[in-house]
This record gives C-alpha cells, structure tokens and sequence, in this order.
C-alpha cells in the first residue's frame, strides 16, 4: 500500500533560516564585497543585487582527515596497457588520473572561492547596516493624523468582544457580598440564636419562638435568593483610547554644485554620494522628503530625474544655493515641526568673496535650524577657501556640522558611512 | 499475454504514478522484495534543493552549514553547473521518497521502481540498517531535534547554540558506536544480574560485611586510568563526561550524535545500497515491458537513463570522479545473478557456495548480511574484475614513482579485491582516533589517540578540529599520533604549548 501525496504547493522555502544564519555568519565578507560593488558599479544598477565572494577556506568546516604522505592503495577502472611493476611519476595535481583524490582535495590546490548572489533587499540592508540620521528627534505636530491605540484601563460601556471576563465576574462576585452581607449576618444570629434556645426544648412557649425564627430564615433565604448572579453593570470592558503619535518628519536637502569646474569624474562621484544618500533615505525613513537643489552661478530646485541626469553648466556662486536653501526652509519646513538636514557636494571651486559670504548664510539662517549639515568636497587639489571657511564653522557647530572629503571613487562609500554612522546616545 | 501498456505519453498524472507503483509494487513482491509500506511526494525543484540542504531529511534543526549548503546547491543548480537527483528517498517507516515534477512518466516509473522497492527494501533488510536505526522513530525524532534546538536558541542565544553545533559538527564522525550493539539480556544473565542486586543489598543490611578489611590494591588511586578502555565514539564521551557542559548542552551533544548514528550505515553501504536498488529498477521494469505494461518507447528512455546512472568513465578519461558505486554494485548485482544462473568453471572454483544456486535467494542473504567492505570481499569475481580492467596503484610517499601493483589477471585478482574492499572500510578511510585518557587528578586535560595506518599522517586542519573538542571539553586537549610500533609520530595540542613545554610533559 503506498500514499501518493502532492507537496508542491507547500512552502519552498524552508531554508531561508538557515540562508540567513549563513549570511549573519559572513557579514564581514559581505560587507566587503557590497563596498565594492558600490564602488565600482555604474548608477543605475547601483541597488542591484550582486555576487559576493567568499575564499573556501573561511567557510570551511574541518573534520579530521588524512593528510598527504603514508602509503595510499588506489583501485581504478579501465585498464589499458599496465602490468605489473610498472612505475611513473605522479602526477602533477588536477588531472582525473594518478593519484589524485577524486573530489575535494584538501591541499589548496584549484582552491576555488565560493561565490553566491545576495538579491536587492539584502544588498541595501548590508549597505546601510549601522547606519542612521543623526540627532533625529520627534518633534509634535499641530495637525498630526497619526494615532495609537492604547489600552487604558476599563469602562462600564462598551461591545460585547471587549468585554473583560475576570474583572466582570470580580465585580459580580463584590457586589452580591455586598448587597447580601447584611442578611446574611442576621441568619448567622438567628441560627446561634436557635441553637442557644434549642437545649430548653421540650418547651411550647420556645418551640414557638423557634419556628418564628426559622420562618424569618426562610425569608431572608429568600431575599438572598433574590441577588443576581450578574447583573449589567457587573460587566466591564477593555478600554482602548486612541493617542496621538509625536512623529519624526524630516526633511534632507540635497545641494549639487554643478559648475563647470566640476568635471564630469568628479559630478560622478558628487551623484554616486547622493544616489547613496537618497537610497539610505528611501529605505530607512518612511516619511522624509527630500529636495534637491542644484546650482552654479544660481540655484534652482530640482526634481529627483532632473537632479540626477541632466547636464547643465555653468560658473559657480556657492551661495546661491545656501539662500535659495534657508528660502525653502522658511518658507515649508518649519524647524519646530521638521528634522531638517543638508548634505552639500562641491568640488570647493568657489567665486572670490562669496565663500565668506557662504559662512555667513550658513551660521545665521541654516545651521541654527537644522539637524546636521554635511559638507562632501569632491578634489585632489588643495583645498580651496570654501573649505577653509567651513573649517572655521565646524569647529563653532561641531555637534551639527560634518565635513570630509572624497578623493577617489574608492572613498565615496566610507565617507558616506563615516557621515552616516550612528551615533552613541549622549556622545556630541 | 496481451495486455494494454499503462501509459503511451510521457506525461505524468497522479493516476498514472498510483497504476505504476501498484503493478511495479505487484512484480517486486513476486520477486520476494520486503519493503515498508512507501509514501510517495512529488515536489518542486526549489523543494528539492530544500532537501537537500537539510541532508536529504524532511525537516532538520536550523545551522548555518545547512544555508551554506543550499547557497551553493542553488547557485551551480541556478548556472546548470550540476542537476538535481531525480529522487531522494528517507529510512523512514513509511519509506518517504520524493519525485521530482519535470521528471517524465517514465522516470517516475524509474524512480519508483529504484527508491520504493529498491532502496526500501534494502532499509528493511540491512542488517547495520536494522542494528543502527529506527525507521519509524526518526521523522518524530528529528521534529523533537528541531524544536529542542529551537528553544535553546530562544533561551541561551543563537550564536552560542551555533557555536557548539560547529564544534559537534566537526566531530560528527567520530559520535558513531562502530562495534558495541546493545544487546538483549539473556535469561540467565539477567538471573545473574539479579543475584548480584541481591547480594549487593544483604551486604549493605549487613553490618558485619562491613568490618572485613579491604585488600590493600583497590585503596591505592594511583592506578586509576580513566576512561579504563579507550572510546571510540568521541561525542559520547564528552556527552558523558565532559565537565563543564550545561545540561542542554549535552542534550545537543546527543542529537548531533543520534543523527551521525542514524547516516551511519548509508555511508558503509553506498555500493551495495545502490546497486541493489539498481539492479532491482532493471529487473523491475523489464518485467513490466515482459508483461506488455509499457511501451518499447518507454524501455528505451528508460535505457537511456539506465547506462548513463551505471556508466563507468576510465580513469584517463576527463570525465573520470572515482569508481562509480552505481556501476560497481549494479555489476556486481548482475555478476551474482549471472554466477548462480550461468556459472563458468572459474565461478565454481572461486565461488562454490553460491554457484547454481537460486539467485534471488543468494542476492536476498547478500543485501542481508554484508555492508560495502565485505560485500566486495566476498562477492567480487574475477569475470567482473576482468570486465571493469581493475588495477592497483600503490601511492609511498617515501617512494619517488607510483607503482601498478596489481592488475586483473590471476596473480592479481585477489590482491585487487582485497584493495578494492580496503578502500571501502570506513575504518581506512578516516583516521582512527580515539579517546585515550583523562587526567583526572591533575588539569583534567583530554589526551586523545590516532593510530596511524599505513604511514598516514593528519591532515593540517586538525590543530583546527582540536579547537572544536576544546571548546566542548574545556580544558587541554592534547593528540597524539601512534606508529603501529607505538612510537608516538606527531603530537598535537591546544591551546598550542611552546616546545619547551612540550619536552617536559613526556609521558
């Protein structure tokens, strides 16, 4: 007898714990090779999965076995031309014959590396693992929309699937003691009363007085009977209330330089870092907006398809950009109600006298109002004077003001973490 | 006879499967095929390389090496680098075996004919099968094993169950009982045993026992060995006695070990196992196309795939990956069945006891009594060793050129077999390693033997594996390798002690 059953249709996946367990083992491999992909894939792909390489010997489980050496007896089949004595050298590795062990030598020869494919949404998670935005904080909203239900205690009203069984019962049990306490007392005096009289019998007159006294027991039996069981405001219902959510809007303002000075290696890596940033963003935080703006001799706000692609060029007014942000700012984002953060890419070419000028807008209209400002110079030249001023500044803002600086494409990633990185409580 | 084949096209149908196995499941009982009742599934190919990841088994605890598994499994899968059994089947009771959905009706036929009569039957009847595993016990096993494991990652943390898995992982080979096998009391043991109780009892009731004096030896500590014979099953002995395990880390020991235990005799087997269930897919659906079931179509796919399972590539041959355990059990299946039917006069020489005799009984006590060594041993005939052109090859390393020792004429017939079988003894295969002695008055350190064979050294990952039984143990483990004269070769420590410290610790 045999049961023929059909099990395609149940899960396939039964080895995705065991799949992640190998991940979480191989993070730090991973890691790496998800750095490299950042770094050297070109923008668009640049959130693709990818294949992760691992030397086998990493992952390797040793179990004893024998080593290399002794006298080793090997049968094989197909027999052509050998007889007895005959001898020859060994053979050099790798070939099917001779002495080679098969399957799986252990002795690192043709070694190779274990490579697997991770998809998208593992690639993004080991790309921004440990990463957040600094000093969010949950600022209350006049017009908030988001509730939470909570439990608040109990209620005399409410639907009968709230309704709280043990506190109802608790209730009940309370109010019949309560209403019958008093009755019952006088029982237990009528019955000692009884029981005190009941030695004098044989006696009418007592007699008498004794069934007076079980008639008003049976009576007061009667009224107790009367007390219900449960009674409608016995019952009590789960209370739940609903309680408005502070909640962390933010806001992240992307500023490009694209002047001409920027060359086009270099606006490469300025959008590589916001692709990253605008990634981050999009995965992690559910609800920030994030604006774009865009400038060379002036700034304009831009949409996400313009900022990344377009080619526009011209001279450079680093400050254009700065006004035009701390316009916005005044004009949508209120920092009482937004977490509010800027991330500034730019080769540090600046016209003369407007660097100045850019510490200036900064100190008094920007970095009063936000979270923290991030300052990427993309150059291997010296630095130049707008790098000179913002030094000044980060040393006066030092809990809200970031700078480093990308050389090559190869830095884009750990800056980007370093940035990024979060932030131990309490630490400024 | 005249019959209407069961099927015409190579579509499968859940009817047609239930028609195959029950005509297929009809002629193997003809045939005297004993087998546990089969639970036939049909999967998916993503459910396949599932169970594959988790060893073959329908459910298993979680660890990564099973991910690691499946990864790789699904990758070269993914690449068409390698393709997937076309079944695998469980020693369960019922036998579960698992058909892959692309494969063609006759392939499942194929399939059925290997996996629910072949292979089951062999489950039913082998007897280390029969002495290492409980058939209807290890599905429920496995799911106790699951949940066990799951809720110590729940209480002490994923990463410390996962450490001490790696460790039992590593030492997986070594959690096996080879030769003890409990064996049932017999009556006057058992009365033996009682009177010993008894006696054991009136000595503690009476006082006077008590005032006669101990001999002067057994006071004396000095002599104590412990363990007082060497162990063999490593994990056993660090599951009884390991000093600092926390009890559901024993528990763990003993689920890694109970399932090493329970792949055991599959590894012992592999040769005859599948051979046996090849030759009986041949002889099975010859029958049916005898009968007039199936079609010459059908035969011919059939063949096709047949060759190809028990295909034998030479050793030169670019294709070569060792002997073929299809081809050399399948061969040596047919080689029986041919030596009782037709024997020549050199089968009745080498094989008096079974020439002309009923071949399905010769075969049935074969499958029965003997495991891969053995088998070849006994069973492997000059005609086979001639078809297959089987030669030795002696590789010493202290030797500069190898050397052809043996080849298939009548000097070498035996001395093949008896490489040919050695190469099969697990006993050869992996390093006899056992456990020597523990220090018990003194650090408590764990010294563990390897007896060398044939010159063989260790491998350069066992500093590696010493690691695994320190962190099981806790305290110094050291190993020594042992030359057949006793001299010890290499010894092996960890934590790893300067030289220094090594001379003064001579034993």
């Amino acid at each position: 007898m045999s049961y023929i059953i059909d099990r395609r249709l149940n899960s396939k996946n039964k080895s995705t714990v065991n799949r992640q367990r190998f991940l979480r083992r191989y993070k730090k491999h991973i890691k790496d090779a998800v750095e490299d992909a950042v770094n050297t894939r070109s923008i668009k792909e640049i959130d693709q999965g990818g294949n992760v390489t691992i030397p086998r010997r990493d992952i390797s489980e040793p179990v004893f076995h024998h080593g290399e050496g002794g006298i080793k007896n090997k049968v094989f089949p197909g027999n052509k031309e050998f007889v007895v004595g005959d001898e020859f050298q060994r053979p050099q590795g790798g070939s099917g014959g001779g002495s080679g062990q098969g399957k799986a030598s252990n002795q690192g020869e043709g070694e190779d590396e274990f490579t697997f494919q991770i998809n998208q949404e593992e690639f993004l998670d080991f790309m921004f693992d440990g990463l957040e935005l600094p000093y969010l904080v949950k600022k209350q909203l006049n017009n908030t929309t988001q509730y939470e239900t909570r439990r608040a205690g109990f209620t005399n009203a409410g639907s009968p699937d709230k309704i709280h069984i043990v506190r109802s019962l608790k209730a009940a049990h309370a109010r019949r003691i309560a209403l019958s306490g008093k009755d019952r007392r006088k029982i237990r005096a009528l019955k000692k009363e009884i029981s005190e009289l009941e030695p004098l019998l044989p006696n009418d007159e007592i007699k008498k007085t004794i069934h007076a006294l079980h008639k008003e027991i049976e009576s007061l039996n009667k009224k107790l009977k009367s007390v219900p069981f449960l009674d409608d405001f016995d019952i009590k219902y789960n209370n739940l209330i609903k309680v408005p959510v502070p909640s962390s809007k933010a806001v992240m303002f992307c500023i490009m330089d694209v002047s001409g000075s920027m060359t086009q290696s270099i606006k490469d890596m300025a959008k590589r870092f916001f692709i990253l940033l605008y990634l981050f963003l999009k995965r992690n935080y559910k609800q920030i907006e994030v604006v774009f703006v865009r400038h060379h001799t002036h700034a304009k706000e831009v949409d996400e398809e313009e900022f990344f692609y377009s080619r526009e060029t011209g001279g450079t007014i680093v400050s254009s950009a700065l006004d035009l942000t701390s316009e916005i700012i005044e004009k949508r984002y209120s920092p009482s109600d937004w977490n509010i953060y800027v991330a500034q890419a730019s080769d540090g070419d600046n016209w003369d006298g407007d660097s100045s000028k850019c510490s200036q807008v900064l100190s008094n209209s920007i970095l009063n109002t936000v979270q923290y400002f991030a300052y990427v110079e993309i150059t291997t030249g010296p630095h130049q004077n707008l790098w000179h001023e913002y030094e000044k500044l980060s040393s006066a803002w030092a809990e809200c003001f970031a700078m480093q600086q990308i050389r090559e494409p190869a830095d884009i990633f750990p800056v980007f973490r370093s940035l990024f990185e979060k932030k131990v409580e309490g630490a400024t | 006879m005249n019959k209407q084949p069961i099927s015409t096209g190579s579509e499968w149908t859940f009817e047609l499967i239930a028609k195959y196995d029950q005509e297929i499941g009809r002629i193997a009982a003809e045939f005297g095929l004993d087998t546990y009742p089969n639970q036939i599934e049909v999967i998916t190919s993503e459910q396949m390389m599932d169970a594959y990841a988790s060893i073959g088994m329908p459910l298993n605890y979680n660890h990564w090496s099973f991910g690691k598994q499946f990864v790789e499994t699904h990758q070269n899968y993914k690449r068409g680098r390698m393709g997937l059994a076309y079944e695998i089947v469980i020693n369960s009771n019922p036998c579960i075996s698992y058909l892959m959905e692309e494969n063609t009706i006759t392939m499942q036929a194929l399939v059925i004919a290997h996996a629910c009569y072949g292979h089951n039957s062999f489950f039913k009847g082998n007897y280390l099968f029969k002495t290492w595993t409980d058939a209807s016990a290890i599905i429920d096993y496995l799911l106790f094993a699951k949940s066990y494991i799951s809720q110590c990652e729940e209480r002490h943390g994923v990463s410390a169950v996962e450490e001490l898995l790696d460790s039992c992982h590593a030492l997986m080979n070594y959690g096996v009982n080879r030769y003890v096998r409990p064996q049932p009391l017999t009556t006057d043991e058992e009365k033996e045993r009682q009177q010993a109780r008894e006696e054991y009892i009136q000595r503690h009731i009476n006082d006077l026992w008590n005032t006669i004096p101990k001999k002067e030896e057994e006071a004396n500590p000095e002599a104590v060995l412990f363990p007082k014979d060497p162990e063999e099953n490593i994990l056993y002995f660090i599951e009884k006695n390991a000093p600092l395990l926390e009890p559901w880390q024993r528990e763990i020991v003993r689920i890694v070990r109970k399932v090493a235990q329970y792949f055991y005799p599959q590894k012992q087997t592999q040769v005859m196992n599948e051979g046996w269930a090849c030759f009986w897919h041949y002889t099975l659906l010859h029958q049916l196309h005898d009968e007039g079931l199936v079609t010459d179509g059908f035969m011919m796919e059939f063949l096709h795939s047949h060759t190809s399972v028990v295909y034998q590539p030479p050793f030169d041959s670019p294709y070569f990956n060792g002997l073929n355990p299809y081809t050399l059990g399948y061969n040596m299946m047919q080689d029986i069945k041919r030596i009782c039917e037709n024997p020549t006069p050199e089968d009745r020489e080498w094989f008096p006891d079974i020439a002309g005799t009923d071949w399905k009984k010769t075969l049935d006590y074969a499958m029965r009594n003997y495991k891969d060594e053995s088998f070849i041993l006994q069973f492997l005939s000059p005609h086979l060793i001639r078809e297959l052109r089987l030669f030795t090859i002696m590789d010493d390393a202290e030797k500069p050129n190898l050397a052809v020792t043996a080849i298939h004429n009548e000097s070498g017939y035996r001395q093949v077999r008896e490489d040919l079988a050695a190469q099969y003894n697990l006993g050869n295969r992996e390093p006899n390693i056992q456990v020597y002695s523990v220090d018990v008055r003194g650090d408590r350190s764990l010294t563990l033997r390897h007896f060398m064979h044939n010159k063989q050294p260790l491998s350069d990952v066992s500093g590696e594996v010493l690691r695994h039984i320190h962190r099981l143990w806790g305290f110094d483990i050291h190993l020594e390798s042992i030359h057949t004269d006793g001299t010890v070769s290499v010894r092996y420590h960890c934590p790893e002690q300067s030289p220094l410290e090594e001379s003064g610790t001579l034993i």
